[in-house]
């Protein structure tokens, strides 16, 4: 499938660039709305952000390697968030994603997304979500959830 | 690159340069307020910049005096010191002893703790102390030290750049005998294909960023970047992309470690079997200063050599690769009259012989523009004598916008200021092969061209009663010739080229040559010697001091007089 942007989302972010100061400025705001829009950053993404700032890939792709929020890969339909910061870990987050990932087949040992093959869900470890007084905490898409138990790990599963 | 001229002596002398005072370990010295930048524009004198003109060492890796500053591997980390202001008077407060009060620079927090600042960043102000091998500068550098070697591989038996590694270097002079660190090390890509020349070791690497620099800023061409976040930052090409442009060799150069490798040295040698010979590259016209890396005769590899007034301290990748045809096993190697092995003594001989008989005006000399200043100087007194026609070839091709210029011949300028070719290189090929076609031309002799490529063909060849080549590699003229003289490598012999912008510039010997081949100067002499009369020389010095008296453009010049960085002279 060839890469397209949308006319319309293409003219925002022109229109975005402009309030900078140097076009370069712009990247993080257009790599996050093609990720709101594609899913992940693919390589063409990078490309046509690169062309589009006067920039080459290499300045995008440094970028997107650095910030854990950008994806390079498609995400599952439901991505499930859980907190590993202090709080949590003493709480049982650790626990918490073992689980996830043996009900989901994924392996536990990773430290890294891991996506089903079926591409349903997606389980990671983030850092602080800022609701600590609820530990342990998951995000599952935009939705937080605050005090998970193990119950409640499997409810988000058939929901 | 800039186009700085030989110090030549300024009649009204230098203008005067405004200069502080500071102290380095102690000792007064009197730096300039401010010194070039990379790109050579006048910037604040650095504390890493006075340390060295205060013959002070301080250790860097990311530092590069032609790159722009990063300041990223804090090794060149300093204490230092700064006069203490009265706020009221804003003037130096003074000891008891009348001294200036120094304020050592500690960490605001905690005033017992002495706190550095990068040399290579850090401007020098008036007054300021420095202090380059103070316990706490030490401190600094050993730490720093440690933590570059955290996730470093130590692989240096295996390492190509070990022997010429900066982490080496530093680790003796300034390195901690044991490591604290008992982790396991991150683990990175090795064996990077990062482009056509280019081999990555991210484990070595300590993310100077000299290479991300210098693609971006010298060669234009910004196709390297730090990839990833934190102790797993990597450099790297973008996805599917390349690093291919003609300069990606002198970030092997730049790369203090051995992170980044050349393909065509990697693992070949060990840099401390290398003899080093100072040349000058001969792929075109700018004369790029080279250092020879031999081994028992056989070249492994060049690097440039840093001249200001020519290269800078760069060379183009096709220049640097452009040795393997020295040691091609078809060389030629021996003497041959009308294609039977034979000796220079018959040669020479019989070829005075037959030159002293050559009619007037029915000789011509084709003299190659690679050849060197001082054998076109002897073809040039040879022609002379002969009454020959002469002329070279020209070899021209597309400039780029830094090094490589648009003649590909190293010593043009050195054919025309012998009188070998006038203005436009090959302007005469013409006349010559008119004259052959017309049998008024029934000797030529030729060196270190094919002729048949430009408008000398084999038929023309044949009609030639004498036909004298000397040449290095065998090819059409060569096999059309009556005597085969086989000549050397620029890196067989001594000579000068005479570059683009008239940098007279000599190279010396790094290899012996093979077979029977001889520089084609020494038996040129005895050649011109037997034919002319004419001698007074016996050595390349002599040859050399001789063609200055005769060449008017190196009037005054002496061989002891270029130096390792050649002279500028009016052409």
């Amino acid at each position: 499938m060839a890469f397209s942007v949308p006319a319309s989302l293409e003219a925002e972010l022109d229109e975005l660039t402009t309030h900078y100061p140097v076009k370069r400025s712009a990247s993080l705001m257009y790599l996050h709305a093609l990720q709101e829009h594609f899913g992940f950053i693919s390589p063409e993404a990078i490309a046509w952000t690169a062309r589009k700032l006067d920039l080459q890939p290499i300045n995008v792709y440094e970028l997107v390697t650095f910030y854990p929020m950008f994806r390079q890969e498609p995400l599952g339909k439901t991505q499930i968030k859980v907190c590993r910061t202090l709080s949590c870990a003493l709480a049982g987050s650790g626990a918490l994603r073992d689980h996830y990932c043996k009900k989901l087949g994924l392996d536990p040992h990773k430290h890294v997304p891991q996506t089903t093959p079926d591409g349903k869900y997606t389980v990671e470890f983030v850092e602080c979500l800022a609701d600590c007084g609820n530990a342990p905490v998951v995000m599952v898409n935009d939705d937080l959830r605050g005090k998970v138990s193990l119950a409640e790990a499997d409810r988000v599963l058939t929901q | 690159m800039s186009n700085a001229e030989t110090p030549a002596p300024a009649p009204a002398g230098p203008p005067p340069v405004e200069t502080l005072t500071i102290k380095v370990d102690g000792r007064t010295v009197q730096v300039p307020k401010t010194m070039p930048d990379w790109q050579g524009k006048p910037q604040a004198t650095t504390m890493l910049q006075a340390c060295a003109l205060a013959g002070v060492d301080v250790p860097h890796y990311c530092y590069h005096p032609k790159l722009p500053i990063a300041g990223n591997c804090r090794m060149c980390l300093v204490e230092f010191g700064t006069p203490v202001m009265d706020p009221a008077t804003r003037q130096p407060v003074k000891n008891e002893d009348g001294s200036v009060k120094i304020a050592r620079s500690v960490l605001p927090y905690e005033p017992g703790t002495p706190r550095g600042a990068i040399g290579c960043a850090t401007p020098i102000s008036p007054g300021m102390e420095i202090y380059p091998n103070s316990p706490a500068t030490k401190q600094m550098r050993e730490a720093v030290l440690e933590s570059l070697l955290i996730n470093h591989p130590l692989d240096c038996p295996i390492c190509d750049q070990a022997g010429e590694c900066k982490l080496q270097e530093y680790s003796v002079q300034h390195g901690q005998a044991t490591s604290q660190f008992v982790e396991a090390k991150v683990h990175k890509p090795k064996a990077v294909d990062l482009g056509p020349r280019i081999m990555l070791d991210d484990e070595r690497c300590i993310l100077c960023t000299r290479c991300i620099r210098f693609a971006k800023d010298i060669a234009g061409d910004d196709a390297l970047g730090i990839v990833n976040r934190g102790s797993y930052n990597t450099i790297a090409a973008a996805p599917g992309m390349k690093f291919d442009n003609n300069y990606t060799l002198n970030t092997v150069d730049l790369c203090p470690v051995g992170a980044l490798t050349s393909k065509d040295f990697r693992f070949k040698m060990r840099v401390w079997f290398l003899k080093e010979t100072k040349s000058v590259c001969t792929s075109c016209a700018t004369g790029c200063n080279i250092t020879v890396g031999s081994r028992e005769d056989t070249v492994h590899r060049y690097e440039p050599r840093e001249n200001d007034a020519v290269n800078g301290p760069w060379m183009c990748d096709a220049g640097r690769l452009n040795y393997k045809w020295i040691h091609r096993e078809d060389r030629l190697k021996h003497v041959l009259i009308r294609g039977q092995k034979s000796n220079w003594a018959t040669a020479l001989k019989e070829l005075t012989a037959k030159l002293a008989t050559v009619a007037a005006g029915s000789a011509a000399v084709i003299a190659s523009a690679r050849q060197t200043t001082e054998e076109l100087y002897l073809l040039r007194q040879l022609a002379a004598k002969l009454g020959a026609l002469t002329d070279s070839v020209p070899r021209t091709q597309q400039a780029d916008r830094l090094l490589v210029s648009a003649d590909r011949n190293p010593n043009s300028n050195g054919a025309r200021v012998t009188g070998i070719a006038t203005g436009e290189l090959g302007a005469r090929l013409p006349l010559i092969a008119a004259g052959i076609r017309a049998g008024t031309i029934t000797t030529l002799i030729v060196f270190g061209e094919d002729v048949t490529q430009c408008g000398i063909g084999a038929d023309l060849l044949a009609r030639l009663e004498l036909l004298v080549v000397s040449d290095i590699l065998p090819n059409p003229t060569v096999a059309a010739a009556h005597y085969v003289l086989p000549g050397c490598a620029h890196v067989e012999k001594r000579g000068t080229f005479l570059n683009g912008k008239g940098r007279l510039q000599k190279f010396l010997k790094g290899v012996e040559a093979p077979g029977d081949t001889r520089p084609e100067w020494e038996f040129l002499h005895e050649l011109v010697h037997a034919v002319t009369g004419r001698n007074g020389y016996t050595s390349m010095e002599g040859l050399f001091n001789q063609m200055a008296q005769d060449v008017p453009a190196f009037a005054g010049l002496e061989w002891a007089k270029l130096g390792d960085q050649g002279v500028t002279v009016s052409i």
